[in-house]
């Protein structure tokens, strides 16, 4: 089973993103992550998608996503060629005693503390999937309160855009 | 010039070159009704008992034509009665328009009388559906409904048309009908890649299914098949796509296929695949599929290759193109040994026939057989009778076999039987027995007020008789709730509903019957009896192989 991130460019209506998740749901694909935003067109929007399967099964997810209509173009990203980010928010307890091993944890990862009450603080954190997942690992030390990770957004290196490939 | 977001409707189906509706009214769909009334020399509209009906029949015109079937229902309980039609066009990759009316855009959302979510429940089931919000993109999205219908892979598209959009106005221009989008051949690579397969192949299998109707290849296929000396096999929904007495064809594959196809099939090292889905009904278990051959698989849909089964070649194409280009690839061969032991299998076959006398499937479709014009076409409901149609009925022209494959719907008939023969204008055969009949027996009415030159043969057996042979080869004979045990006189109710209605009890009756029957011009049913404990035969057990392959009862 491998992991791997797919970009979805679809048309900017009303429905597009269930029409998406309806058919993963229906097909049963494994879907862990799912972002969608509006991009550098009003026409569109873009759906980055991280699943797991091997190798038959991402196919099948691509050519099903190539059959919706709203579907304008679908590129799998190469991790090594592809800056992919998320953002995560934690909120976790502290005292006098361990606020500190937080914060050094924190600078570490280039956290931010971005909230800090008496009991507890919420560290804002960007970057990809597996740094993230470190920080959480090593939070897990101290009392979460509450997590809340944006899923990953990711962009090719280079000129290269999505919009080259259309669907046929 | 200024229309109505109905007469809109009406005007650019007709513009579309759509010369017959099905449907039945309501009150968000009233004034589509209006307009139909309006136009009612351009558009003719059929009014069915039941929704469902009219959904089969819009499907069944498509099957038989290759055109886009239209069916127009009201919102709510209207548009779920759609429901199992549109998952059966979609199963079977069929063209159809639904446009259904909803509660005006005020009300939506707030579950107001008969407002029904129909494009969410209709979404895994289309190929694609639209909730029309303002009457300018009203006449556009009728058309993009053709053009998306017809392109690529067919299926059904469904309209949602709230009722403010029915009657508010804008301008309306006509356009011509629109064209399915362009089909495109395979890469050039892969062709290539799979014509030095078939070139290595020893024993070359071509088998085919609705695919191959829908792009419009059967040139193609038996000059691919003469030209390598293969034999040809189909899959259900392929039967008619190449005349049943061709010499290389040898009839149906899988669960109940022919014997001598199924056979030929496991012992090919080669089989090349047009426009097919090797769903579970064709491969039984997967994993002992035709463990010794190649598959070189080529179909429009890119989804369907390597979808259940792994194939050496697979080609995202149109099959026409495809085989154009892959033809003056391939080397002439002749087969000798391949040949003779293809003569064996069918001698196999021949030998294992059933010929018993009197009222059996087998006799009963060879009487049949001898009443079928060039033309005729033949529907089925689901089961056991359809399964002996599928085997025995002989065809001359595609699109003729009107059958629902993929979701094995009973009650798909009578419908598609009726939607069928407006579509062809020839007298129509519709194969059913008690059970399916028993579900949408309803549009009989439909039937005698179009006056429909429509011959039901009813093979009346008084049970469920497809779930009892499971029952009484995996159930230990448990007959769960299917035995009908019925008191419904048919001849009775064909008349009852202004049909005629005639009764077999020996082959020559029926021969008799059918003379009549054909001779008569609207509905007439003919019932005939067939013992409760007939099998399909052949037939390979579910997740079954070849090895497991049942030919006779008793086996």
């Amino acid at each position: 089973m491998n992991r791997f991130t797919v970009a979805i460019l679809v048309n900017n209506q009303f429905g597009v993103l269930n029409r998406v998740t309806s058919m993963f749901r229906r097909r049963q694909f494994n879907i862990s992550s799912l972002t969608v935003s509006e991009t550098e067109s009003t026409d569109f929007s873009r759906i980055t998608v991280q699943s797991e399967g091997d190798e038959i099964s991402k196919q099948q997810l691509i050519n099903q996503l190539y059959k919706l209509p709203d579907v304008r173009s679908v590129v799998e990203l190469d991790p090594l060629e592809t800056v992919s980010r998320e953002l995560l928010l934690i909120k976790v307890e502290h005292s006098p005693e361990n606020q500190s091993e937080i914060r050094a944890a924190s600078d570490a990862y280039e956290g931010k503390i971005v909230d800090y009450t008496k009991d507890a603080m919420i560290i804002q954190m960007v970057g990809d999937s597996r740094k993230i997942d470190n920080f959480l690992d090593l939070m897990k030390d101290f009392t979460i309160l509450e997590i809340c990770r944006t899923g990953v957004v990711s962009l090719e290196r280079g000129a290269v855009t999505i919009q080259r490939v259309t669907n046929l | 010039m200024k229309l109505s977001g109905s007469d809109i409707i009406v005007r650019t189906l007709i513009e579309q070159g759509c010369d017959v509706v099905f449907g039945y009214p309501g009150g968000q769909i009233i004034n589509v009704y209006d307009s139909l009334y309006k136009y009612q020399d351009e558009l003719k509209h059929v009014l069915t008992a039941h929704e469902q009906g009219a959904a089969h029949a819009a499907d069944g015109y498509a099957r038989a034509t290759g055109k886009v079937g239209v069916v127009i229902a009201t919102s709510g309980p209207g548009a779920t009665n759609l429901v199992t039609g549109i998952a059966t066009a979609y199963l079977d990759s069929v063209p159809i328009v639904a446009i259904t009316g909803n509660v005006p855009s005020s009300g939506i959302g707030t579950d107001s009388f008969q407002e029904i979510d129909i494009t969410g429940i209709t979404l895994p089931i289309t190929k694609h559906n639209y909730f029309v919000g303002s009457v300018e993109n009203l006449a556009d999205t009728i058309r993009d409904a053709f053009r998306l219908a017809q392109s690529g892979r067919p299926g059904p598209v469904l309209i949602d048309v709230p009722k403010d959009v029915q009657i508010a106005t804008c301008e309306y221009e006509p356009q011509p009908p629109v064209q399915p989008d362009e089909k495109q051949a395979a890469k050039d690579v892969r062709i290539e890649q799979a014509a030095a397969c078939i070139n290595e192949a020893k024993r070359p299998f071509v088998y085919f299914g609705g695919g191959l109707m829908a792009g419009e290849a059967k040139e193609e296929l038996l000059t691919l098949a003469d030209k390598i000396d293969a034999p040809i096999g189909c899959s259900m929904m392929g039967i008619s796509g190449v005349p049943t007495d061709h010499p290389r064809f040898l009839g149906m594959q899988g669960m109940h296929g022919h014997y001598a196809c199924s056979m030929a099939m496991h012992k090919a090292d080669c089989i090349i695949a047009l426009g097919v889905r090797f769903n579970d009904r064709v491969t039984g278990n997967r994993a002992k599929f035709a463990k010794g051959a190649k598959i070189v698989h080529i179909d429009i849909d890119g989804a369907e290759l390597s979808k259940t089964i792994n194939a050496a070649h697979g080609l995202r194409g149109d099959v026409k193109k495809t085989l154009q280009k892959l033809l003056p690839l391939l080397d002439k061969q002749e087969r000798p040994k391949w040949q003779e032991k293809i003569a064996q299998l069918r001698r196999e076959e021949t030998e294992s026939a059933d010929n018993r006398e009197g009222m059996t499937p087998r006799a009963v479709l060879n009487v049949l057989n001898r009443h079928l014009g060039e033309n005729t076409p033949v529907a089925t409901d689901v089961g056991q009778h359809q399964m002996w149609t599928a085997q025995h009925a002989k065809f001359k022209h595609d699109r003729r076999f009107i059958s629902s494959g993929g979701l094995g719907t009973m009650g798909f008939g009578m419908g598609a039987a009726i939607g069928a023969q407006m579509g062809t204008d020839e007298h129509t055969v519709l194969v059913t027995g008690d059970g399916s009949f028993g579900m949408c027996l309803n549009e009989l009415a439909t039937a005698v007020s179009e006056n429909v030159p429509l011959v039901v043969l009813l093979l009346n057996n008084g049970v469920l008789g497809m779930v009892r042979q499971w029952q009484t080869l995996f159930f230990d004979k448990h007959y769960s709730n299917t035995v009908l045990d019925r008191k419904t006189d048919f001849v009775k109710l064909a008349e009852a509903f202004g049909a005629k209605g005639l009764r077999a009890t020996t082959l020559d009756e029926l021969d008799a019957a059918l003379g009549e029957a054909f001779s008569t011009n609207g509905p007439c049913v003919v019932e005939c009896f067939i013992d409760k404990d007939e099998f399909v035969l052949p037939m390979l057990p579910p997740g079954g192989s070849m090895d497991d392959i049942i030919v006779r009862m008793g086996d």
